[in-house]
């Protein structure tokens, strides 16, 4: 029964099944939250000593409180929805980029045991296809408010994310082609079972992927759908309240997922050293580096122009994650036979 | 194979007053193609304050705090504006401790406007950190300012005739350990910034003109000299007691927007040269000369110049004798070196723009007067 509840995406549908949906959809939004919550906080405060502030330090101990009142205020604020604006993509805009990005969290094996997560076939397939949904709900958003900012926000990021999308799946082509598995649990297995993170024999692959992911996640240098001081703040320009609350979310609640990904992909998922235990610990350790990462880049970097971004990825990174898929071909044949 | 045009439609952005980036109360009127600007119109006045004609009722010392409102981030030097041309048309003489003091507070205050320039063209481009740790080391000049004159901003500190304080005990000490801890800082900013592969991508060859066309406009200061004009008033038209300094004047070659970058850090460094051989030679003194109490420039038309932190700061002055000046005229660098901003926006993108606007390195305070 209980086997049933924790494995329910892996289960035939029957009650048991039913209530681990509710627990566990329940649960991981809770989690999500929490931890949007504090990469939130943590950025701030990163972000904050890095140059030379204090960050958030009035709401509750060391300011712990402070991201749980912005939301509080995010949430009790007046739904304001624009005069002209088109009202009903106005209001689904949000729910169509927040939906995926909390759907995809589903293949991120946090554990070995798979509590609420799918062990799917199609992993690393299931993440790109969904993630790319998100974009919709981006463009229309800035459609859809009838804005002149945010329409362009909107276009600069359904170009980008299409762009970088396609290095980033690319990038983890030669992961998946390393492993023989799109399956993202089968790719931590084989690193376990050849005692080497992927991010050695992919290392190429693994910059590729960095700088996609960056892109994807559309944070600095490659900011530019959101560039505050260019189009104040891009597609969500008109957004405010709730609405706003649920593209931060989303866009946070991407960084966890890619995140996880990444730490699965190429840093041995929830492997830690010396075969000792606590694979969520190791696994949210793995993660945590590279949302840092990405805290430090937007602490350090200039924005990225928006026919230079383009470019890059379509004359170095593509090329460069092909060169990538034929060394992986290579190795696979003669290093790691798997 | 046929080519089809594809259509596309012509949109009217309208980016301030109330932009991010515009730093200030700047208006612009784009019209963009998609992202390519095709025409660019500024609308500005929104800071208008009618300094000139304000200038025309009040005696010339009750004229020096207005000065302090025309590029607030330089105040120090548009006080040196005024004095200056008040004290060349009635030929006064100014004690040797007060002319060392000035340069000193007016070579900080540059400083401390190019550090803002460091931060806020960087925050355009999208980086955060350069501005927050430009704001640090602006602090402490604000702080030193502050000792020596009582405001952070709006310092009314020179008088015709001298300046109003004495630098309070210490002060002259506190500039001299400045000195070398800007230097480690200004090393600092390069390592950080001028080497960033992201942000050169941002600024090289955009926005460049000739030296023609500077000309031609009438630019001054360092989109001038980002051309490779090599023209300072400090240098060309010596006034106070900068013909005993020994500086470069930076130039550029390209005059795009790096060129201009780069001007501004070689200048602080120039500015602390300066200072550092101001501190040197500085000899203890009466800080104000035999200046009458009531100040009455002969009739007759003056025109006296400093380089601002933007460029030629000129001050026109029309009297007819009385303690009053007949007409007021300011040439305001800002507004000068904004004219050619259309020019240079046309056929660039959202992000160029911004770039560009940004290099120009406005205040709206002295654009609008």
């Amino acid at each position: 029964m209980w086997n049933n509840v924790l494995h329910w995406v892996d289960q035939p549908f029957t009650s048991a099944t039913y209530l681990g949906m509710l627990l566990g959809g329940v649960l991981t939004l809770a989690i999500t939250l929490g931890a949007v919550t504090y990469t939130i906080y943590g950025e701030r405060k990163i972000i904050g000593w890095m140059q030379g502030r204090v960050g958030p330090n009035r709401v509750g101990p060391f300011g712990l409180m402070q991201s749980i009142a912005d939301i509080l205020k995010l949430l009790i604020k007046e739904d304001i929805v624009p005069a002209k604006a088109d009202k009903a993509l106005f209001m689904i805009a949000p729910i169509i980029t927040y939906v995926p990005a909390f759907a995809v969290l589903a293949v991120i094996p946090y554990t070995f045991h798979h509590y609420f997560t799918a062990r799917l076939n199609i992993g690393v397939l299931y993440y790109i296809a969904l993630s790319s949904i998100s974009i919709i709900g981006i463009v229309l958003g800035g459609w859809a408010s009838n804005n002149k900012y945010a329409i362009i926000g909107g276009l600069r990021s359904a170009a980008q994310m299409i762009s970088y999308e396609i290095p980033l799946a690319l990038s983890m082509l030669g992961v998946v082609l390393l492993s023989g598995s799109l399956d993202i649990t089968r790719i931590i297995e084989v690193q376990q079972q050849n005692g080497l993170w992927n991010v050695f024999p992919q290392i190429l692959g693994f910059i590729v992927f960095l700088i996609a992911a960056t892109a994807e996640l559309a944070r600095a240098p490659f900011d530019l759908p959101e560039a505050e001081s260019e189009l104040v703040s891009g597609y969500f320009t008109e957004y405010s309240g709730f609405r706003f609350a649920f593209y931060m979310l989303s866009e946070y609640v991407y960084l966890i997922a890619m995140a996880g990904l990444a730490a699965a992909l190429f840093l041995g998922g929830w492997t830690g050293p010396f075969g000792l235990g606590w694979g969520w610990f190791w696994y949210a350790i793995k993660s945590f580096l590279f949302i840092f990462l990405m805290f430090w880049l937007r602490a350090t970097m200039p924005r990225a122009r928006v026919d230079q971004l383009m470019g890059f990825a379509w004359k170095y990174l593509i090329p460069l994650a092909i060169l990538n898929l034929l060394i992986s071909a290579v190795e696979k044949l003669y290093w790691l036979k798997g | 194979m046929a080519t089809t045009e594809l259509r596309t439609e012509e949109m009217l952005l309208n980016v301030g007053p109330q932009h991010p980036s515009t730093h200030g109360v700047l208006r612009l009127v784009v019209k963009v193609d998609g992202e390519i600007i095709r025409e660019a119109t500024l609308v500005i006045g929104y800071l208008h304050r009618g300094t000139e004609k304000l200038a025309e009722d009040l005696q010339y010392t009750q004229i020096i705090p207005y000065t302090d409102r025309l590029d607030y981030l330089a105040a120090m030097i548009n006080n040196h504006a005024i004095v200056n041309a008040v004290e060349q048309a009635m030929d006064l003489q100014v004690p040797e401790r007060a002319e060392y003091l000035r340069v000193i507070v007016a070579e900080l205050n540059r400083i401390a406007s190019h550090l803002l320039f460091l931060g806020a063209y960087l925050l355009d481009l999208g980086a955060m950190s350069p501005f927050l740790y430009a704001f640090q080391e602006r602090e402490t000049i604000t702080q030193m300012f502050n000792e020596i004159s009582g405001a952070r901003l709006t310092y009314n500190y020179m008088r015709v005739g001298g300046v109003k304080w004495d630098a309070p005990p210490g002060w002259i000490d506190k500039v001299r350990a400045y000195i070398p801890h800007f230097r480690e800082k200004l090393k600092m900013y390069h390592n950080l910034v001028t080497g960033n592969e992201v942000f050169l991508g941002r600024v090289k060859g955009i926005g460049a003109y000739s030296q023609e066309k500077a000309l031609g406009y009438g630019l001054s200061g360092i989109n001038l000299r980002s051309t490779g004009f090599k023209w300072d008033i400090r240098r060309n038209k010596p006034y106070s007691i900068y013909d005993r300094f020994d500086f470069d004047i930076p130039v550029g070659k390209n005059g795009d927007c790096y060129d201009r970058y780069i001007c501004h850090m070689m200048e602080m460094e120039e500015s602390l040269k300066i200072v550092e051989k101001a501190v040197e030679q500085i000899q203890d003194g009466p800080v104000m000369g035999k200046a009458p109490k009531i100040l009455r420039v002969p009739a007759g038309e003056y025109y006296a110049s400093v380089e601002g932190a933007k460029g030629e700061l000129g001050i026109y002055i029309v009297s007819d004798g009385k303690d009053k000046p007949y007409r007021f005229k300011l040439r305001r660098p800002s507004f000068i070196n904004l004219q050619i901003l259309p020019e240079l926006m046309e056929g660039q993108n959202v992000a160029n723009m911004i770039a560009i606007l940004g290099a120009v390195d406005i205040v709206l305070g002295e654009v609008d007067a």
